[in-house]
């Protein structure tokens, strides 16, 4: 069954002049890496990550990126009401991993944030890299902090930490890991970015998984809105978390996506 | 022991075929059901204009089916011809049917010229979304004698063969596939969603679709998806892609009894996702085992009387 489940808006942060983490008290029972259909009636439904995630709460990062979300920005406030469909999609896989390194840019943050809480929490070893415009809009270090978890920084226009991005930042990380340990690099943010993760990850022979994002309806597999050329393959469904590898097997990572209509945009 | 459908001349692998709007808005994903066990698909219908459709939330399942008012999205059938191509390249063994739309029969018509075009074995003519009502008015197959008119236009700008795809909210389906059959169509999909019907959060005490109205599919509505078929087969003597609430083998066996010869396949994706098409081509399989029939399309009518004719229909 997949009706929304409503709940109030427990506390708001800003974490970065274009996001808000909206804090819910329930127990979503999410895998990380899986997101959500969040509900604004009268306005739309669109997915979201979930990003801090207890038994008590769940947080979703969301971004003023167009007319839902900003009708959130603008409209709920402590106390109103969100419905959510889910959690669906695939997740991280880290169950034989000792050292992850979780390389996040922009909204694609929440779910590295979500993924380092569950990693620190088995006792393994994380690393965030995390690239932002400028040092304003890097998100949640307060929490990665909380986590203990290694935490580097790039930012554009070199406000913070490295100058330029995170990718590079990645690139210069690798050369120092231990490579006896098993290591594995995630990846959620632009899709360009996860491309160049996913290469250097190759290039150095190392497994890696990326969060894909595609235009969804359903939420479940079955509209067939979020399919990726050639495969087929659903994003909601066969994903959000694919490997690496595979995404680059497909012609339109990081070239093309579809919208609403389903017509191709680059 | 034959499981391969003959449908008006097109070979189908076996009885399963993706129904239209259920995953068919790419040629890619459209292959990846064939891949999985689909005998043939359905492409999500398309207009002549790039449509968005309604805003989301669109699809909610509840509990026995199916709601919903995506409201015919699409790039467009002139923006579309890669898609089917793409499928054709990936799935050169399994059929396609092009599921056409429009506003009124003159862009029906034209939909369907493009489509002729395109590299798909047959045109399904759909007649019958229940949720445009607010745009398109009352869909066409709800009128027997507009059915008429629309059936035998297309028919004058195609030699494919064509299906003409029903709705279940009429009083008598059996007349207006009568009248499908006598203007030239070659088959008979049925059914269309039923409804509109609403949804309506209790804690947001709003209808939960944007479009608040939707068409209601899945298990919920099988019944009166195997009677209508039970109508159709009963009425007309062309063949049925029985359509509606068929998510596992049982529920496929009852619809061929009541008479399709193929069976249109979406909800049971919710259930079983997409090893449902293996999951009921291996149950009519066994039945027919059980039952020592030979071919499959022994099941078909097989609910009727003993001495029913359609011949002599
Ligand atoms: C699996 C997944 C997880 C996501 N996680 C987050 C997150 O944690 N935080 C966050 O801020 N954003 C996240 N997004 C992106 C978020 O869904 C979009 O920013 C949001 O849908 C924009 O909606 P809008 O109406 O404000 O924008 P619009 O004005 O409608 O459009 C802006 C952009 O958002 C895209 N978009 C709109 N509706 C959808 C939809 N239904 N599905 C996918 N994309 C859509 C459009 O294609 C366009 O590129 C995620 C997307 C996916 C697919
Ligand atoms: C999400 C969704 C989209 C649909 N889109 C179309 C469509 O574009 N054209 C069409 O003829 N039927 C469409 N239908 C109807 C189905 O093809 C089918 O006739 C109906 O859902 C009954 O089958 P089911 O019970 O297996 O879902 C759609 C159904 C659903 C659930
Ligand atoms: S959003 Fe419907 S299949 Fe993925």
């Amino acid at each position: 069954m997949s009706l929304p489940l409503v709940f109030k808006v427990d506390s708001i942060r800003q974490d970065s002049p274009n996001l808000k983490t909206y804090v819910f008290k329930h127990n979503i029972r999410a895998k990380s890496g899986q997101f959500l259909m969040v509900w604004l009636p009268g306005h739309d439904e669109v997915p979201m990550s979930i990003g801090w995630q207890t038994k008590e709460e769940f947080h979703v990062g969301i971004a003023d990126a167009g007319d839902c979300t900003h009708a959130i920005h603008e409209n709920i406030k402590v106390g109103d009401k969100l419905g959510f469909r889910g959690p669906y999609g695939t997740s991280f896989d880290y169950k034989d991993v000792d050292h992850l390194i979780c390389v996040g840019g922009g909204y694609g943050t929440p779910p590295m944030l979500n993924l380092a809480q569950r990693a620190t929490e088995l006792g393994k070893k994380v690393t965030v890299i995390q690239g932002a415009r400028s040092a304003d809009y890097l998100l949640y270090e307060d929490l990665f902090n909380q986590l203990g978890v290694e935490l580097l920084v790039s930012t554009d226009d070199g406000s913070k930490g490295h100058h330029g991005y995170n990718t590079d930042v990645l690139e210069e990380h690798l050369s120092k890991i231990d490579r006896s340990e098993n290591v594995c690099i995630y990846t959620c943010g632009p899709e360009v970015m996860m491309v160049k993760v996913a290469q250097i990850a190759e290039k150095n022979e190392l497994k890696c998984q990326v969060s894909l994002e595609r235009y969804m309806k359903c939420g479940f597999g079955i509209c067939g809105q979020c399919c990726m050329d050639d495969s087929g393959i659903r994003i909601c469904k066969d994903g959000p978390i694919i490997s690496g590898e595979y995404a680059l097997e497909h012609p339109e990572f990081g070239k093309y996506t579809r919208g609403q209509s389903g017509k191709v945009e680059k | 022991m034959n499981l391969n459908v003959n449908f008006c001349g097109i070979q189908f692998p076996n009885p399963t075929v993706l129904a239209s709007g259920y995953l068919g808005v790419t040629g890619a994903s459209l292959a990846n059901c064939t891949s999985k066990g689909a005998g043939g698909v359905t492409s999500k219908t398309l207009l002549m204009k790039e449509r968005t459709g309604h805003a989301n939330p669109t699809i909610l399942t509840f509990p026995g089916g199916v709601i919903n008012a995506v409201g015919l999205s699409g790039e467009g059938i002139g923006n579309a011809k890669h898609e089917f191509e793409k499928y054709r390249e990936l799935a050169p063994e399994n059929p396609i049917i092009g599921s056409v739309g429009g506003h009124d029969i003159d862009e029906i018509v034209e939909v369907a010229q493009i489509m002729d075009e395109y590299p798909v074995d047959m045109l399904e003519l759909n007649f019958s979304c229940p949720n445009v009502e607010g745009e398109m008015g009352k869909p066409i197959a709800c009128d027997p004698l507009i059915t008429a008119q629309a059936t035998k236009a297309v028919r004058q700008v195609t030699k494919k063969p064509i299906t003409v795809k029903l709705s279940p909210n009429v009083p008598d389906i059996g007349l207006v596939a009568k009248h499908a059959e006598a203007n030239g169509a070659d088959a008979i999909t049925a059914v269309n969603t039923m409804g509109p019907g609403m949804v309506i959060d209790i804690q947001m005490r709003r209808p939960i679709l944007t479009n608040k109205v939707g068409g209601v599919s899945g298990h919920a509505i099988k019944p009166i998806a195997v009677r209508c078929v039970w109508d159709i087969y009963r009425s007309v003597k062309i063949p049925i892609i029985a359509t509606g609430g068929v998510i596992n083998g049982r529920d496929a066996l009852e619809m061929m009894m009541a008479g399709g010869s193929l069976l249109g396949i979406g909800s049971a994706i919710v259930y079983h996702d997409l090893k449902c098409f293996d999951m009921i081509t291996d149950k009519i399989r066994a039945f027919m085992e059980e039952e020592g029939l030979n071919d499959i399309s022994e099941l078909v009518g097989l609910a009727h009387e003993e001495g029913f004719d359609r011949d002599k229909l």
